[in-house]
């Protein structure tokens, strides 16, 4: 137990959070980018339980924060993805590339 | 007297009345109704110039009446009013512009008759009217000023009235830059006039209240008082409306305009304002600044002799009765400057207002005389006419007696005034009376020069033959006619004089017969010339080739002009100007304008609305910042 | 071999959510990747099981891997298109970019990481009592979260509306 560091956990962090910044930029698919959103915020989440645990151990600010974020993430997806399925009813696609609109 | 207010009031609605419905209205009633609202002024001109007359003097001596409303209030010292002034000189000018405004408008009906803008031709000859009748009433100077600019600005759109024509738009735009620059002289004066006396109004200003020019009595400018620079600053100015030399440029090239224009106001109203101004102001010239009065009869009798030359060669009948003008003009200025003020010594000023008088009643009637010619053989060219005397009798014969008139021989009306300005020269320098002499004899010349080269000579072929004016055309004729017949022998002095008082004419004979033989040898010669076709005066042209050309160039004032004005102003200073304002102002706005273009446009595609581009962006730009904080 | 169970456990939850990770965001097929997700889910779940933080797993694993996954697939199902899922070719220049940013950013979290140091951690403090999770979510003192837990349910009711509002029919 006492070689598991909390570096070991963070690299494992770091390389998940990066996976879903890469997905963010290059997937197309709306869902896709969405789900890589979970990925980003998934280690974001293990980062706050890890300092928590390791560096704050009597305290539960980072556990707090985790558990809120879990709900918050949960919204977020939910509201996501009702307008992706309101846009896929307009459209007929969720390619991200169509969605220019906005922009003028 | 209030009722004078709605002499100047009429034109003015009339004006409002044509220029706004105008277009609605067919051109012929725009034009009755143009001239019926004038025949009203008229009358009303006339009403008050006999009660006036009968009942204003007050112990010898005519006494002005005027109202006066505030009209800007500045300071207490300080405001413009606005108001009417009626005194003999006003009330001579009411009946003379309102008369020949009258005959102008009866006469365009038929001159007019056909043409494009009919009714804008008539709200501008009603717009001049009312601006000219509300100079002639001004109570102070300022109020002159206003007026003064609006006369400007109606000669400007009358002179380009065909405004299709390239020529009349040149002309325009030279008559009204080259009044306009002598309207700054006449500003500046007005202002250093009434700083140093501390009123606009040409009451105080003539009272010949010495106190007035107290404050400025100490103060000199270059070596002469600066009442003298402020009056001949104002001379300025009416050197400019009166087109004297060298400011004359405009008037020649201002006979663009429809003819009747030429009449009303390049011939017998306008052109007389800067007459009627040093007039209006001439106790103060007399009382304050004698000197600019010589300069005033030196400039006035250049411009004669200068003029009277000139219009001997031209052949356009209009440019010679344009020359004409000026050097009447000129005889004006030359009977103002010559003249005193009390008494006997105030024959000069009498004299020129005189003179004004019948000069506008000759000279309209000139003009509309080669008004009728030019409709009937469609040409101004001497050339194209000649032996006109059969087909237009009543133009003849009206055209005959001004030109008599003109030429001062007796009983008709230019004789009568003429004579007195020069017996007024002659008395104040001999030198100076021999001049206008001289003059008066080449006025005589040319006059019937352009007499015989019209209506006898070789005859010109037509097309199909001329035929008289209508009938509205020959009434004004035949009316100013009529007025120049009898003028002359009206006792005018009992009337206007410089002093109010009467003064009573008695004729210098031998003057006035000096004059009158002059008048007759050149008559004779020009008869020996011009009556039958000669080769004389080419030969004459021939062998003064110099001279000739020299004057039919107008002595190359206008080449000198644009010199001037193009080669050294233009080149010299406003290209470079330009070329400042165009490359340096404008190329630093411009050089920004551009600069943010190109930025946005290179920022543009940053908003792509792709929201991975984003993300990648800012990805990179906290990693970029990472970097700089942790290694620098 | 001197590997205790523990560390046995973490390089093969480490293994799994690195490889799952990556499969995630790389595979062409949208309900794979959502499959990869739900095992990245469940490992994440572990750790935190390995943290001692029960609770936290169990909730990771109900509202995460039960019912967001199950949201993904039905949304997935809903959208599919048997062309577009194939259809999705990457441009390169993307796929270069979206690697140089995720390798330099890693590359530089990582150098971070490793020149950092946390002074001494340790795992320690045992399992936290789910009586003492239930006191700080219900109380008002400090370190208690009785705002913030009302606010969240505020914003789920919000977002159980906007959800419904969105997606209706018009």
């Amino acid at each position: 137990m006492e070689k598991l560091h909390l570096e070991y956990y963070l690299v494992v962090s770091i390389i998940m959070f990066f996976a879903g910044i890469y997905g963010f930029i290059t997937r197309r698919n709306l869902l896709a980018i969405l789900i890589s959103i979970e990925l980003i915020l998934n280690s974001v989440d293990i980062n706050f339980a890890l300092f928590n645990r390791f560096l704050f151990p009597g305290q539960l600010e980072g556990f707090f924060f985790t558990l809120f974020a879990i709900g918050v993430s949960a919204c977020e997806t939910a509201v996501a993805i009702a307008i992706i399925i309101n846009i896929y009813r307009n459209i007929r696609n969720i390619q991200v590339k169509n969605l220019e609109q906005l922009k003028d | 007297m209030e009722y004078t207010f709605i002499i100047v009031l009429l034109p003015f609605l009339s004006f409002l009345f044509l220029g706004l419905a105008g277009k609605k209205l067919a051109p012929r009633v725009a034009g009755y109704v143009g001239t019926a609202v004038l025949a009203i002024s008229a009358a009303l001109s006339y009403l008050a110039a006999w009660q006036y007359f009968t009942t204003a003097k007050v112990g010898g001596v005519f006494k002005p009446w005027s109202m006066d409303f505030r009209w800007l209030n500045f300071t207490k010292d300080l405001h413009i009013d606005l108001g009417m002034l009626i005194d003999p000189i006003a009330v001579m000018m009411l009946v003379v512009i309102t008369t020949v405004s009258l005959m102008v408008h009866l006469y365009s009906i038929g001159y007019m008759h056909g043409e494009r803008g009919f009714q804008r031709y008539y709200a501008f000859l009603s717009l001049f009217t009312f601006s000219m009748l509300g100079l002639v009433v001004a109570t102070n100077i300022f109020q002159m000023y206003i007026f003064w600019e609006l006369v400007g600005v109606s000669s400007y759109l009358l002179i380009g009235f065909y405004y299709t024509k390239p020529e009349a738009v040149a002309a325009s735009k030279k008559a009204f830059i080259v009044t306009r620059f002598a309207d700054l002289g006449f500003l500046v004066g007005i202002l250093l006039l009434s700083f140093y006396t501390g009123t606009f109004s040409f009451e105080r200003l003539t009272s010949g209240d010495a106190s007035l020019f107290n404050e400025a009595g100490g103060v000199t400018f270059m070596g002469c008082s600066v009442i003298g620079w402020a009056l001949a600053l104002i001379f300025i100015g009416g050197a400019g409306k009166s087109a004297m030399f060298p400011l004359h440029v405009w008037l020649p090239d201002a006979m663009e305009g429809p003819t009747p224009v030429s009449a009303l106001i390049h011939a017998a109203t306008m052109v007389v304002a800067g007459v009627y101004l040093v007039a209006r102001l001439f106790p103060v010239y007399y009382l304050e600044a004698p000197d600019v009065l010589v300069l005033i009869a030196i400039v006035g009798a250049v411009t004669s002799l200068y003029a009277a030359v000139v219009a001997c060669v031209q052949t356009d009948i209009k440019r010679v009765l344009a020359f004409s003008t000026i050097s009447q003009i000129g005889f004006m200025m030359v009977g103002l400057g010559v003249s005193g003020l009390e008494g006997h010594e105030g024959l000069g000023y009498m004299a020129s207002m005189f003179h004004l008088f019948t000069h506008a009643m000759f000279k309209a009637l000139l003009f509309l005389g080669a008004g009728a010619i030019i409709h009937a053989v469609h040409s101004n060219e001497m050339g194209h006419m000649g032996g006109l005397r059969k087909y237009l009798p009543v133009t003849r014969f009206t055209f005959l007696i001004a030109c008599l008139a003109i030429a001062g021989i007796p009983p008709f009306s230019g004789f009568f005034s003429k004579d007195e300005i020069l017996a007024a020269t002659f008395h104040f320098s001999p030198l100076l009376g021999a001049v206008m002499s001289f003059t008066a004899g080449l006025t005589a010349f040319y006059m019937f020069r352009l007499y015989y080269r019209i209506f006898w000579n070789k005859e010109t072929r037509h097309d199909h033959a001329p035929h008289e004016a209508p009938r509205s055309m020959t009434i004004p004729l035949v009316f100013l006619a009529f007025v120049t017949l009898v003028a002359g022998p009206i006792p005018f002095g009992k009337f206007v004089t410089s002093d109010r008082a009467e003064y009573l004419i008695h004729l210098d004979w031998t003057v006035a017969g000096a004059s009158v033989a002059i008048a007759l040898v050149a008559i004779a010669l020009a008869t020996l010339l011009y009556r039958k076709e000669s080769a004389i005066p080419d030969r004459l042209a021939t062998s003064f080739k110099g001279l000739y050309t020299a004057a039919y160039k107008r002595f190359y004032l206008d080449e000198l002009y644009l010199f001037v004005t193009k080669k050294i102003i233009f080149n010299g200073i406003s290209r470079p100007i330009a070329w400042f304002d165009r490359h340096v102002v404008d190329g630093t706005m411009n050089g920004f304008a551009t600069l943010s273009q190109r930025v946005s446009c290179a920022i543009r595609g940053f908003q792509s609305g792709q929201v991975q581009q984003y993300v990648m962006v800012i990805l990179l730009g906290t990693l970029f910042i990472t970097v700089l904080v942790l290694f620098i | 071999m001197d590997i205790s169970i523990q560390e046995t456990v973490f390089f093969l939850l480490a293994t799994v959510i690195v490889l799952f990770s990556i499969l995630t965001v790389t595979t062409k097929r949208i309900l794979r990747s959502a499959t990869y997700l739900l095992f990245v889910l469940f490992a994440t779940a572990g750790i935190y099981f390995q943290l001692e933080y029960s609770f936290l797993g169990a909730v990771q694993l109900t509202i995460y891997a039960g019912g967001i996954i199950i949201l993904y697939v039905f949304s997935i199902l809903l959208t599919n298109q048997q062309a577009d899922e194939r259809l999705e070719k990457l441009k390169n220049s993307k796929v270069a970019a979206g690697i140089v940013a995720a390798v330099a950013g890693a590359g530089l979290s990582l150098f971070l990481l490793l020149t950092h140091s946390f002074g001494p951690s340790r795992l320690a403090g045992g399992e936290v009592p789910v009586k003492a999770v239930g006191t700080a979510l219900m109380g008002t003192e400090k370190y208690q979260y009785l705002l913030p837990f009302e606010v969240i349910s505020i914003l789920l009711l919000a977002c159980i509306i906007g959800g419904i509002m969105i997606a209706r029919k018009r």
